[in-house]
């Protein structure tokens, strides 16, 4: 994993890739509707940006039908949720000490 | 831009994501002043309606609502406390719908379908209860249900927005058990809880956050 010295992660320098972790991390899941409305982005910059992160095995995608219309939602996975909390501190610490 | 204000600015968006996602945050404080307003509106018409207005204090308003005599009575203090909870629910739709467009926040969202899920089942599990005291003529129990789980109801719903609901959920609850002590002065701690308690928590609530 690209982890700096420092304990912050690339893959969550991209704020749009922090917003995703940010929800997901307060929610059991969400859905890719709701994700766009939340972080106000396109459809496509969100979907790369879900890719690049399930890729990394951060977030989990769960497809499924709602009567005959496609739901995708997203969850966080246990490696996804260390690192950000490991992001997290590490920018906490950052903050704090200067 | 310097990278600690890059970070600092990271955070901010982490924190306001998490909250804006699992926290729904367009309740208004107004639905609770006229939520209470309504309330007791609504208690001062049934207390005029069904009986004597200086009568309320006394235990005589158990006395009217379970005599045998007062089917009427019961039918009109039902409709009245019917309409106050329609008014009440409508006005909180309504001013939490305004604050959400002022806001640039979307009302239907997953958590704010989360928080009626978690509203509903205790308010329509009390429903159903005070229905079945009814017909079972527990009369003195039907005021401490209503105030019971409705505060089970916001302190369930608490979870999904803000803290202040799941203190007044406590208050309600509360309220409740000490009116079901003392089940006579039950039109006073009806008043107490749906009026006094929803305009203290709507002016505090407006205060702080609106």
């Amino acid at each position: 994993m690209k982890v700096s010295i420092s304990g912050l992660n690339k893959l969550f320098e991209n704020r749009i890739r922090l917003g995703i972790m940010s929800v997901l991390m307060v929610n059991n899941s969400y859905d890719f509707n709701s994700l766009k409305e939340t972080l106000g982005v396109t459809d496509g910059n969100l979907a790369s940006h879900l890719k690049a992160l399930e890729e990394n095995y951060l977030i989990k995608v769960n497809k499924k039908f709602i009567g005959r219309k496609p739901n995708t939602s997203y969850s966080v996975t246990e490696t996804g949720a260390q690192l950000f909390r490991s992001h997290l501190k590490a920018l906490e610490d950052i903050i704090k000490s200067q | 831009m310097n990278s600690k204000s890059n970070y600092f600015e990271d955070l901010k968006i982490i924190k306001k994501v998490m909250e804006e996602s699992s926290r729904f945050l367009s309740l208004s404080g107004l639905s609770g002043l006229f939520a209470g307003l309504i309330a007791l509106v609504g208690a001062t018409v049934a207390g005029l309606l069904i009986m004597n207005s200086r009568i309320l204090l006394s235990d005589e308003f158990f006395t009217g609502l379970s005599s045998d005599g007062s089917g009427i009575h019961r039918a009109l203090l039902i409709t009245v406390l019917s309409l106050v909870l329609i008014l009440a629910i409508g006005i909180s739709v309504y001013f939490s719908y305004r604050r959400s467009l002022r806001q640039g926040l979307k009302i239907w969202t997953p958590v704010s379908k989360r928080l009626l899920v978690n509203l509903m089942v205790p308010l329509v599990t009390g429903g159903i209860s005070i229905i079945i005291l009814y017909v079972q003529h527990e009369w003195l129990l039907i005021i401490p249900a209503m105030l019971i789980f409705y505060g089970l109801a916001l302190v369930s719903a608490g979870k999904f927005t803000y803290n202040e609901v799941f203190y007044l959920g406590l208050a309600e609850i509360l309220t409740g058990l000490l009116c079901a002590l003392f089940p006579v002065y039950g039109f006073l701690f009806w008043c107490f809880g749906f009026g006094f308690l929803h305009i203290a928590y709507g002016l505090i609530m407006y205060r702080k956050y609106e």
